[in-house]
């Protein structure tokens, strides 16, 4: 040991931060979902398996020893998995495109287009979900622009919808699958691709088996960045979508609110992350499988 | 970095210190509720400065108040809120030496179920849950919960609830001639079919919506009085019903906490609400009544008899006042309500 013995104190802050910030209120949570809900809010201290029960089943209002499927949670669990797909699909749509102009333009131009990307970034998020409310509402920009130019006799509506909702997550997350995407584009030789067509490689060859393998990392890690985050959103569904069908941000916040039942809360709490959590695991073995092997 | 934190933390402890000597008072209210006037006029009149900090809900507030260590001094509970508040101790007495006129208060107001002969707070603001409609697509009687679960075509598909699940399970428990936390099994299914019918004829559980109302996002909606109020006179179209099956009514109610930093300018704030010419300030920014008596002198004209402040009087006996629901009833809602939000 010697004098190195004391070296891992050098750790300790990162350590205490890690232990305290990160697994503390986990820990929390996960003890919380084994309670008892409390009188208006909070719990008791006995034990009881009847939130997580709860998470899957439901005993029918109407005749208690009927235990059925929990298919309100469930659907609202798929609502959110869904919308979450998409928009991670919404957000490599668009982001590789725009990642793909940044990371060909001129090395002197491309810090201006990444501070472009990292713009929306300055305005608190709640604010930029009204602006898009704005715009979408009724007699908002894009109807008022549509009816004035005669394209629609009614206006569209697209406030308070699953399309408002997809619009308002795509829009916020899509620099967080630009932004790791430009930098798999980044590390790219771009020589590679001279090669390729040296080798009579058509475009769609060339990008096939040339450039989507290079940026797959940056692929994945958007992925990961744009879905997690997706599935946990709040604001943008009570916003945009009007609160008329929960994900299951609001399921969860309605528990420790209003339903006061904040085991349950807990329970649905970790359920999610360990949806995630199966989520990443099954994600990266599949699609990350070869990737050690092709990295250049 | 270490001198400028040091420097901050040093002036952050004088500022702390000379705020201190003037008196602060720290007041915990439902957001857009508060008449900034108000403040300053109580600024100008004792020398206390005021900070306001917001909450938007009954459940937010008290959570963090359980927890401690808030520095608050001044919270509005809800009437429904208000025995588990004070039996949990959370509340401090009114101080009969401070708080000297208590008799400004309407008799109606004192010997309240949730705090009997007002030991704990005073009123703050009080109002109604009913039913708005623009009247101008729908000229049929609206004051009946029909328009929301059972809405006329011109209504259909342009309906507002507002996310709060006691308010719209009390209306629509009411309106199949229920109690508030009824555990009988009819009426609680007849209550989710009928929940569940409305649903497809509404376009969102929202909060904010005064200027969705007047942008005309929304034709009708369950929604509060005061906030009708305030949709009425952007648009005159706009008309608050009150549910002749049963509506509920509420009162919030400003107190003390018990651990206030500052209990002795708190209980100043709360004679200074009791006074008629300040208690009108509270509604006429919020657009509810304030139950002080005198108070409609000062309010503005417009509050002046509007219809959705003056209860009509055939209407009246259907407002109730509510209850918290026992959790195993509580848990029965959510239920329902999550089912319906599926």
């Amino acid at each position: 040991m010697g004098g190195n013995g004391w070296k891992w104190l050098l750790c300790a802050p990162a350590l205490v931060v890690l232990v305290l910030a990160a697994s503390g209120p986990l820990v929390i949570v996960a003890i919380y979902s084994f309670l008892s809900p409390g009188n208006m809010g909070g719990v008791t201290w006995e034990f009881s398996t009847e939130a997580w029960f709860r998470v899957f089943f439901r005993r029918d209002i109407f005749e208690p020893d009927l235990v059925t499927w929990n298919t309100a949670n469930l659907a609202i669990f798929w609502r959110s998995v869904w919308l979450s797909i998409q928009t991670t699909v919404i957000c490599a749509v668009l982001g590789f495109p725009t990642a793909w102009f940044i990371a060909t333009r001129s090395p002197r131009s491309r810090p201006f287009w990444l501070f472009l990307i990292t713009i929306p970034f300055w305005t608190n998020l709640l604010i930029r979900t009204f602006a898009i409310q704005e715009m979408i509402r009724n007699n908002g920009t894009i109807n008022t622009v549509l009816l004035w130019s005669g394209l629609i006799e009614q206006p569209l509506q697209m406030l308070f919808t699953d399309f408002a909702i997809l619009l308002g997550m795509a829009y916020v997350f899509l620099p967080l699958m630009v932004l790791p995407l430009y930098a798999a584009m980044d590390k790219m030789n771009l020589s590679l691709i001279e090669a390729g067509y040296d080798l009579y490689g058509s475009r769609g060859a060339v990008l096939w088996h040339i450039i989507l393998p290079l940026v797959k990392p940056g692929f994945i890690a958007g992925s990961i960045l744009v879905f997690i985050p997706a599935i946990g959103a709040y604001v943008t569904p009570r916003v945009l979508g009007g609160g008329q069908s929960l994900m299951l941000g609001n399921l969860i916040a309605l528990q420790f609110g209003q339903g006061r039942n904040w085991p349950l809360g807990s329970a649905l709490a970790m359920l999610m992350l360990i949806v995630v959590v199966v989520a990443l695991v099954i994600y990266l073995r599949t699609v990350g499988r070869s990737d050690g092997e092709r990295r250049v | 970095m270490k001198k400028q934190a040091g420097l901050a933390i040093a002036a952050l402890l004088a500022s702390t210190t000379v705020a201190g000597a003037e008196g602060v008072l720290n007041i915990y209210n439902w957001g857009n509720y508060t008449h900034p006037e108000l403040l300053e006029r109580f600024t100008a009149e004792t020398g206390i400065t005021v900070t306001l900090t917001d909450y938007d809900s009954n459940d937010t507030a008290l959570a963090r108040v359980r927890q401690g260590g808030h520095g608050f001094d001044i919270v509005v509970p809800s009437d429904t809120y208000m025995q588990t508040w004070i039996t949990e101790g959370l509340l401090m007495p009114l101080d009969p030496a401070i708080v000297t006129d208590r008799a400004n208060i309407d008799p109606n107001w004192i010997d309240v179920p949730f705090d009997p002969g007002r030991e704990y707070s005073v009123p703050w603001a009080w109002g109604t849950t009913g039913v708005i409609v623009n009247t101008a697509l729908y000229d049929g009687d609206i004051n009946t919960a029909d328009v929301v679960f059972n809405p006329p075509p011109e209504l259909s598909g342009r309906i507002n609830v507002i996310p709060e699940m006691s308010d719209v399970m009390s209306i629509a428990i009411y309106y199949h001639g229920g109690e508030r936390c009824s555990m009988d099994t009819d009426l609680l299914r007849s209550v989710r079919d009928t929940l569940m019918a409305a649903k497809p004829h509404w376009l969102a559980l929202d909060y904010g919506t005064v200027d969705a109302y007047v942008a005309g996002d929304f034709n009708a909606g369950i929604y509060w009085n005061g906030a009708t109020m305030r949709v009425r006179l952007q648009n005159p179209d706009f008309a608050y019903g009150y549910p002749v099956t049963g509506y509920p009514l509420w009162m919030d109610n400003a107190a003390v906490l018990s651990d206030a930093q500052n209990p002795e300018a708190a209980m100043k704030f709360l004679n200074f609400i009791l006074q008629p010419e300040n208690a009108a300030l509270i509604s006429n920014f919020a657009r509810y009544s304030n139950g002080i008596l005198g108070s409609e002198a000062f309010m503005d004209p417009e509050m002046q008899g509007a219809p959705e402040i003056d209860v009509p009087s055939e209407l009246a006996a259907a407002g109730r006042f509510g209850e918290a629901c026992p959790q195993e009833v509580n848990d029965i809602h959510t239920q329902i309500w999550t089912e319906m939000l599926q």
